[in-house]
């Protein structure tokens, strides 16, 4: 990009020792319209006219850059939810249930998608509402190759559509971890749906929309959130564990062993879930600079930094660090740096991950266990908590050396002796619960009176494969 | 005829396979089965949940033989799936009333 730039003003600069000469030669010939005027002006306007040429040149070959980083990582963050997740989730269930939680997560590849396009999008990032967008952009009606200065001045609108509709897709994919093994089919699309107009869109426009009072850039609480903290991860955290425990345990928990059936296939989608992830975070600088390499490297290290702290925390406990342990804590990393990313230095970012593989560690395996609810795979204790921690550390870190959203000179985070940027982090934390917790519980009732939610006892028995979806993950006959 | 059942820790099946095929034993039936006498499993944790698995994997190796060849096959058995730990296995020995081919319908000890 630098050289880029270098080589145009080289070229400006050879344009304009090459002008006197050429104005000398072809006066006449250049311009016969304006031959009669002062050949002063006449020489002034052709470089203005290469000059604006030039920048219109400049000003392209950027939006070329942003665009291609941006389509990948909109990519990239589909890549997340399938197969990341769904292999994720997948290998964690027991093998009856392999196919139905894979299809959860694809579902939504389908059914938010679709919901998205048609009326998602405006009410996320339409009008300037401090709480909700219109319908502005509803079937997708405006939203075009032209950027939308708003958000993104340098790729189409069209990217930024659907880079947050990835977002969208797999915020709800990841609260089928709660409710894994026991969740009827028709269940969770019901929820779903419901779930992302009443809990997602809102939060998305109140956090990242024109206008939405929790928004960093001129919102009532600038609550800072990179790439999804509130959005993502608390919203579908907490949400997760209303939904557990509302559903109940699943039948023979916590007696009955469940182990995982495949910690190979979790691996393979723990591993999708990190380089994902660098699309997630350093895309979320929504354009190809500094920012975004400055995102990456944080989300690296956040995550590495988890995995030992996880996996040391396991040592210590029981004496072995295990694979599942490791591919948790980065996980949990990966959360937790998730709205830290673009404003916090390598460093800090390292500390957030540290805390975030410890403290999610003790969440799933302390307190899980003293409160007794069956949050299966752990959605709670590592996207709830998660998101939290990291919310509120970022409030702590941010800084404005690394991205100056305050303006200029004004400082970000404690780093930067703005403590009270941790209010206003508390602020974004506690309407994400709230929201998720009175959203998620009216939805429930809602879904329980028309679809139902849980699986009988004989579905469930049976394994929610055969019985919700009339096929196997495995079959060994044939 | 006698019917010979062992039942060998996996990681000596092949030794056994082999010793047995050195003495001239021809067929055999083998499963992969899971069950405990005296060995305790093993404890498994993931996320904090601990499980105790005390069901393990073992060879079973099934075959009928004509009374002679019996102490010989037992012999070789004991010598190659001896560990010198608990959960070595067992052997059993039964009778067998008939042997049927079914290709050619043999019986008896010209049919195993």
């Amino acid at each position: 990009m630098k050289l880029a730039v270098l080589c145009c003003w080289f070229a400006i600069g050879l344009f304009l020792l090459a002008l006197p000469l050429s104005a000398q030669q072809t006066p006449a010939a250049s311009s016969p319209a304006t031959a009669s005027s002062a050949p002063h002006s006449e020489v002034s306007k052709e470089v203005s006219d290469k000059l604006a040429q030039l920048d219109q040149r400049v000003t392209a070959a950027q939006a070329a850059g942003d665009n291609a980083w941006m389509l990948t990582s909109a990519a990239l963050v589909l890549m997340m939810t399938g197969p990341g997740l769904a292999l994720f989730y997948g290998g964690l269930v027991r093998r009856k249930n392999t196919l139905a939680m894979m299809m959860q997560s694809f579902a939504m590849m389908g059914l938010i998608s679709v919901l998205w396009a048609l009326v998602g999008y405006s009410l996320a990032f339409g009008g300037d509402g401090p709480v909700i967008g219109n319908f502005h952009y509803a079937f997708l009606r405006g939203v075009g190759m032209d950027p939308n200065v708003d958000y993104a001045g340098t790729i189409p609108h069209l990217t930024f559509m659907i880079y947050q509709m990835m977002f969208a897709v797999i915020t709800p994919a990841l609260i089928t971890g709660a409710t894994a093994e026991r969740m009827k089919f028709s269940g969770t699309v019901l929820f779903m749906t419901l779930w992302f107009f009443v809990v997602y869109a809102p939060l998305a426009h109140m956090v990242w929309g024109k206008g939405g009072f929790l928004n960093a850039a001129g919102g009532r609480f600038p609550c800072l959130d990179f790439a999804g903290g509130t959005v993502v991860h608390i919203s579908s955290g907490v949400s997760a564990l209303v939904c557990a425990l509302y559903m109940g345990k699943r039948i023979g928990f916590p007696k009955q062993p469940m182990p995982p059936h495949s910690l190979v296939l979790s691996f393979i989608g723990a591993c999708l879930l990190w380089v994902g992830w660098f699309g997630f975070n350093a895309g979320s600088a929504l354009a190809a600079n500094g920012l975004a390499a400055s995102a990456f490297v944080a989300t690296h290290l956040g995550a590495a930094a988890a995995a030992i702290g996880w996996s040391v925390a396991e040592w210590f406990k029981n004496g072995k660090a295990s694979a599942l342990g490791a591919i948790s804590g980065a996980v949990a990393g990966l959360v937790a740096i998730t709205p830290a990313a673009g404003f916090v230095r390598p460093m800090p970012a390292m500390v957030i991950g540290l805390a975030a593989g410890i403290l999610c560690y003790f969440m799933v395996t302390r307190v899980k266990e003293v409160f007794g609810y069956d949050d299966a795979l752990d959605a709670f204790g590592v996207h709830g908590a998660g998101g939290t921690i990291g919310a509120l550390l970022t409030g702590v870190f941010a800084q404005q050396i690394v991205n100056p959203i305050f303006g200029p000179g004004n400082p970000v985070g404690g780093r930067d002796g703005h403590w009270g940027q941790v209010g206003n982090q508390l602020v974004g934390v506690l309407i994400a619960w709230g929201v998720a917790l009175v959203g998620t519980i009216v939805i429930l009732k809602i879904t329980d009176l028309v679809t139902g939610f849980r699986a009988n006892e004989e579905q469930e028995t049976q394994g929610l494969d055969i019985s919700q979806h009339g096929e196997e993950a495995y079959y060994f006959e044939s | 005829m006698m019917k010979l059942e062992a039942i060998i820790q996996p990681s000596r099946f092949e030794s056994v396979k082999d010793a047995l095929r050195e003495i001239g034993i021809e067929g055999m039936t083998v499963t992969e089965v899971r069950g405990h006498g005296r060995q305790k499993g093993h404890t498994e944790v993931y996320r904090g949940r601990e499980y105790t698995v005390d069901l393990l994997p073992k060879i079973k190796l099934e075959m009928v033989l004509p009374d002679k060849l019996v102490n010989t096959v037992v012999d070789t058995i004991l010598k190659t799936a001896k560990t010198g730990k608990i959960g070595d296995g067992k052997i059993f020995i039964s009778r067998v009333e008939e042997a049927i081919r079914i290709r050619n319908e043999e019986r008896g000890e010209s049919a195993l």
